[in-house]
Order: C-alpha cells, then sequence, then structure tokens
C-alpha cells in the first residue's frame, strides 16, 4: 500500500528542511508519494473594507498563484525529477486546522513540518502552528528542526 | 440634480474663499448653514410631506408598509431563519474549499461598519430627544420589520451583481432594478436604476457623510471646547481624502479594526450603566411602553413618538433602503439567498441591540425633564423637544447621559464617535462611488470626481447647524428607500423562488452543515 506523506511548507528555509527530511524517509519507505502544502494565513473572522470585499475573489486567486510559482512548483521541480510522485496543495485558513483537513483528504499517513524560529509573545501564550498541529492532529506529525 | 448641482456649487463658492476669511469663521459657518438650508429646504419638504390633513409623513408608512409586506410575503423569515442565520455566519456551511473567499462574517461586518454609528448613538438621542421612550418602542418595531426589508435587498443584490472578468464584484440596487426587471420582462428597471442611483449619491452625501461630520464636530467641541466647524471639517476631510484618494488602506484597516471593539465597549458600558440602575429597569420599560401609546406630554402626542422612532430606526439600520445590499454583494456564495438570511441580523444588531441601549441609558439617566405633578415629560422653550438637563440633544444628550453614571465615558464616547463617523464615511463613499459608477461608468477621472466632491461635502456637514443637515441627510436616505422598495415589490417573487428552493433542499438535506 502507497504510504502518504503530507509536507507544509512555507516558503522559507524551514520548510525546505521539511521537504528534504519527507524525501529521505520516503526513500527508506519505497513505495511512497508526497504531497507538499503551502497555507496563506487567513481568518473568516478577520474584518475588511467594502472595497478590499469587492476585490478578493481576484486577490484570492492572486494569492494562490504566487504561492504556486514561489514555493510549491519549485518543490515539486524539486522532487519529481527523482522519478517520485508528488503533488501540490494551496490552501487558504488556519495553518494547522488546514494542514490536519488536507491529511484527511489526502488520506495522509504522516505530517512533516519545520519548526519555525521566529516567535514572539502572542505565540509563547497561544502556541504556534507547529504546536497546534501537534496537539490536534489525528496522524502522527514530525517536527524538523 | 437640480438641487443636487445647486448644493454642489454653493458647495465650491464657500470652500474656494475659506483659507482667506478664516478670521471671519462664526459668519462662514453662519452662511454655510443658511445656504444650505434654503438650498435643501424643497428637497426635504417634497420628502416629508404630511398626508393631507395629517401630520403623519408619507414616507414613515411607506417604509413600515414595506416592512410589514415582506415580513408577511416571507412567512416571517426573520424568526424562521434566526437560527440558520447564525450558523451561516459561523460558516457551518462554508465550504472549506472556498476558504479565503469573502465570508459571510465580513460581509456582515463590514455591512455593518457603515450602519452602526451615529445612528445609534445621535439619532437615537434625536428619537427620544423629540419623541420620548416611546420611540424607543416603535424603534425596535421597525428594527424587527425591517430585517425582512433587509434580507430581501441583500438576496437581490447578490443574485443580480456583476461579477466581471478580473475577479472583482458590483453589487446594489441599481443592478438588480436593471437586470431583475428584465428577467420579469417588465419595463423601466434602467430608469429606477439610475434614479436610485442619484438619490444614492444624495444619501453617500447627507446621512454617509455630513451627519457624521457634523456631529463629530459636536462631539469634539464638547470636549474641547467651541470652536468653527469649518476646522474639523477641513482636517476630517484631508484624512478621508487620504484613505479614499490616496489609498492609504492601513487607516481604514486601523478603522475597521477599531471600531468593532467601540461597538462591543458601547453596549458593555452601556450594560454597566443598566445593571448600576437595576432598580430603574422596571421603570424605563414601562416608560417606553406607556410612552409608546401615550407620548407622555412630548410634542405630537403618539404619533409623534411613532414617526420620531419608525424615522430614526430606519435612519440607523438602512432597512429598505438599499446601502447595506451593496456591501452585501460582495459574499462569495452560491446560494445568495444565504446572504439575505445573514443580513436580516443587520437590523436585529443594530436597531433591536444597540439602540435600545441608547435608549435605555438616556432614559434611566435622568436627563429628560419629568414635570413631577403630572409625570409627563418637559416641552423646552421652544415647544418641539423634551427640555433636557443643560439643554442637550443629539450626541451631546448620549454623552451626558452616559457622563452621568460614568464621568469619564464622555472622553471615550468622543473617540468611538469620532471613529463610527470616519468609518461610516468611508463606507458610504463606497456605496456613493458604485452609484456614481453605474451612472458615470468606470474609470480613473470618473471615480476621483466624485470622491473629491465627497470631501468637499465633509467640511459643509461640519459647518452646518444640526437642524439643516438632518433633515437633509434624512431626506436623502430615505429617498433611496421610495425606489428600492417600490421596485421590490415586484422583484419579490423572485426571491420568494430562491427562498423555496434554498428551504426544500436544507429540509431535504442536499444542503450539508460542514460543521462537526
Amino acid at each position: 500500500m502507497t504510504t502518504t506523506l503530507l509536507v507544509g511548507l512555507d516558503g522559507h528555509a524551514s520548510g525546505e528542511r521539511a521537504l528534504d527530511h519527507a524525501r529521505r524517509l520516503a526513500e527508506l519507505i519505497g513505495d511512497c508519494e508526497l504531497v507538499v502544502a503551502y497555507i496563506i494565513e487567513w481568518s473568516p473572522f478577520s474584518f475588511q473594507t467594502a472595497e478590499e470585499n469587492a476585490a478578493r475573489h481576484k486577490r484570492r486567486e492572486e494569492e494562490i498563484q504566487i504561492a504556486l510559482d514561489r514555493v510549491i512548483n519549485p518543490a515539486i521541480e524539486k522532487v519529481s525529477g527523482s522519478g517520485r510522485t508528488i503533488r501540490g496543495v494551496v490552501r487558504h485558513g488556519d495553518v494547522s486546522d488546514a494542514l490536519i483537513a488536507i491529511s484527511k483528504q489526502e488520506n495522509a499517513d504522516q505530517i512533516i513540518v519545520a519548526r519555525a524560529s521566529e516567535g514572539g509573545f502572542a505565540k509563547r501564550i497561544f502556541g504556534g502552528s507547529t504546536s497546534n498541529l501537534v496537539m490536534s492532529s489525528p496522524v502522527p506529525v514530525t517536527v524538523v528542526s | 440634480m437640480s438641487v443636487f448641482h445647486k448644493a454642489l456649487l454653493t458647495a465650491a463658492a464657500i470652500i474656494a474663499p475659506a483659507g482667506a476669511i478664516a478670521q471671519e469663521a462664526a459668519t462662514l459657518d453662519q452662511k454655510v448653514n443658511a445656504a444650505f438650508a434654503t438650498a435643501t429646504g424643497p428637497f426635504v419638504n417634497l420628502i416629508f410631506a404630511p398626508f393631507p390633513g395629517t401630520s403623519f409623513p408619507w414616507i414613515v408608512l411607506w417604509l413600515v408598509v414595506g416592512a410589514t409586506v415582506f415580513t408577511l410575503y416571507f412567512g416571517f423569515v426573520q424568526f424562521r431563519f434566526f437560527g440558520h442565520a447564525i450558523k451561516l455566519v459561523k460558516g457551518d456551511y462554508s465550504d472549506p474549499n472556498d476558504a479565503g473567499e469573502v465570508s459571510h462574517f465580513q460581509a456582515l461586518t463590514t455591512a455593518l461598519s457603515g450602519t452602526v454609528g451615529l445612528g445609534n448613538i445621535a439619532g437615537v438621542a434625536v428619537a427620544v430627544g423629540i419623541g420620548g421612550p416611546g420611540a424607543t418602542f416603535w424603534m425596535i418595531l421597525a428594527g424587527l420589520l425591517g430585517m425582512a426589508s433587509k434580507f430581501t435587498e441583500c438576496t437581490l443584490a447578490v443574485k443580480y451583481r456583476n461579477e466581471y472578468p478580473d475577479g472583482t464584484v458590483s453589487g446594489g440596487p441599481m443592478y438588480y432594478m436593471k437586470k431583475g426587471f428584465s428577467e420579469l420582462g417588465l419595463p423601466g428597471g434602467g430608469f429606477l436604476a439610475i434614479l436610485f442611483s442619484i438619490f444614492c449619491i444624495l444619501g453617500a452625501l447627507g446621512g454617509g457623510n455630513m451627519f457624521q461630520a457634523n456631529q463629530a464636530h459636536a462631539q469634539i467641541e464638547g470636549i474641547v471646547g467651541e470652536f468653527p466647524g469649518w476646522i474639523t471639517g477641513i482636517i476630517f476631510a484631508g484624512v478621508v481624502f487620504a484613505v479614499i484618494v490616496g489609498g492609504i488602506k492601513s487607516i481604514a484597516r486601523v478603522t475597521e479594526k477599531v471600531v468593532p471593539f467601540m461597538g462591543i465597549l458601547y453596549v458593555g458600558a452601556s450594560l454597566i450603566i443598566i445593571a448600576m440602575n437595576y432598580d430603574m429597569i422596571g421603570w424605563a420599560f414601562g416608560q417606553i411602553f406607556v410612552g409608546a401609546f401615550t407620548g407622555l406630554g412630548v410634542a405630537g402626542g403618539f404619533v409623534g413618538a411613532l414617526i420620531q422612532g419608525f424615522k430614526r430606526a430606519a435612519f440607523s439600520n438602512e432597512a429598505g433602503v438599499g446601502s447595506a445590499a451593496i456591501a452585501h454583494a460582495a459574499v462569495r456564495t452560491k446560494e445568495p439567498i444565504t446572504e439575505g438570511f445573514v443580513s436580516l441580523l443587520e437590523p436585529l444588531i443594530d436597531t433591536v441591540v444597540i439602540c435600545t441601549m441608547t435608549a435605555l441609558v438616556i432614559t434611566i439617566s435622568g436627563q429628560l425633564l419629568i414635570d413631577d405633578a403630572t409625570g409627563t415629560y418637559m416641552l423646552n422653550e421652544a415647544g418641539t423637544a423634551i427640555a433636557t438637563v443643560g439643554d442637550t440633544s443629539g450626541v451631546a444628550l448620549t454623552s451626558a447621559a452616559f457622563g452621568s453614571s460614568i464621568s469619564w465615558f464622555p472622553y471615550v464616547l468622543a473617540i468611538a464617535v469620532v471613529l463610527f463617523a470616519f468609518s461610516t464615511m468611508i463606507s458610504w463613499s463606497y456605496y456613493g462611488l458604485k452609484a456614481w459608477t453605474y451612472l458615470f461608468g468606470e474609470g480613473k477621472g470618473s471615480e476621483l470626481t466624485f470622491k473629491v466632491i465627497f470631501c468637499v461635502f465633509v467640511v459643509i456637514g461640519a459647518a452646518a447647524n444640526l437642524g439643516p443637515v438632518i433633515d437633509f441627510s434624512d431626506a436623502a436616505i430615505f429617498s433611496m428607500a421610495v425606489v428600492n422598495i417600490f421596485s421590490l415589490y415586484f422583484m419579490m417573487k423572485l426571491v420568494r423562488r430562491e427562498l423555496n428552493s434554498y428551504s426544500g433542499r436544507l429540509k431535504s438535506g442536499e444542503i450539508k452543515s460542514y460543521a462537526h
């Protein structure tokens, strides 16, 4: 049976480390496919102006295209050279919630993310995306340092 | 358009030499006021003309009859689908794959930022100050009925909006009038759309702009002492200009974020004051109910209370006016009627909750003077409104009412009023712009013309007296409702078709909740 690894990318070096780890893991597993995901932070409960709302659909399409061009497609290119199956997903939402939703949709066996170095007061209080993911994921989560 | 043009020419004539005659500030304010009152008088008189032989303005009945017809026609949709509306706002029925699009919550809060504002603070004070606490009863009733009007117009606004190839959207009454009438094979949709757009521009300049600037100035004056209105006007106009012309979104974003918190703070403070005077809650509600049917000595008796209640409710929640439909039209949904359900929460939050809070605080505060001998309200010298402690009216009355329980709250209220006024102006500049571009086409030059006119009216609004400004604001906004409700009568069957289809699919389970 094919094992599916879901890799969370963030467009930074930390995401690259997660992808590299996933590739090594895939080599060891053998029959394994990768799903790389980039989540655009978005809350349906944020406040917007009427003008922003009117242009929101257009803006969303642009955001998805930028994420595909700058993060997802380069990652797919990097891995597909090795002959491994890899797919990309871009979603809007809360990072941990969206990764969990994708893992369910894709029947992923494991989620691999990297720990982001930046922190802050809010993250210390409420936890960052990674710790939220670890706390609530239904499948094992590997956090690459 | 002639009144509009006259007002515009007057404005231009007054603004141009403003700097040169700054030293004659007091007389400049008076000149602005007199010129403005003369220019808008005929329009105001037409809109508020009473039925022959009565003192009842026909426009008030027009709004109430409209809201009642929609309530009955849709079988009390505001109560039947209230729970469903809450679930929609929570996102229970939003497809996760559509994340990143405008949510129901965002469309609702954007529309609310245009409606919640001075109407809730100053408008209610005007209603209670003239019509007595009894006006609150009629205001709540108008709010509850108005939920059905809002439902009808917002469903149509999403259904018939324009979606452009670049992904942006434009919607509102002018679009559903044109497209809806054409779908029904009825003539005149295009004409109604043009008429509505003209009134929408006037409404944007009146209630959405001048009234806001005027009351913001009154509030600042209450804190720092008297100074000429045009100074506040020019500062306000400068900031509005920076946002709508300069595209400085950061100011708008900060306002959009701060305003909801101000709203919560306002309701919170109201609840605290009501709780502090818990022994008077029963009395206050007694005044509201008794005053609703007797007037308790106010000018015009119970009819006076009723007129004030309905007028200020409509001015506050804008149900049937069609303005908020422009904001609601931006939501991304496959079912236009879902935005209709969500929009019916708007009059509830705006009028039934927030306006009632203001009315209760004013009633409880004892700012309205009561004749101990008769138990009825005392009238001011002119006999036009209830006499108040310190002879206050409008936002100053609300401020005094809050200040009598929480001494420092008038300062918070001053900030809230300025922010509310600003956010309402930004919202209405968008509504006015949409009407403007509908009439004159989209394009940088056309848009800039409207935006500059909008800023000029900020200065006029701040410099004029409350009386003429409030009359023109009401008249302009209600004239939008004349055209809008007229068109809704023809198109309500289209909404009922949507309602029947949606509720059938909801019952059969075809429309599923995504909530876990």
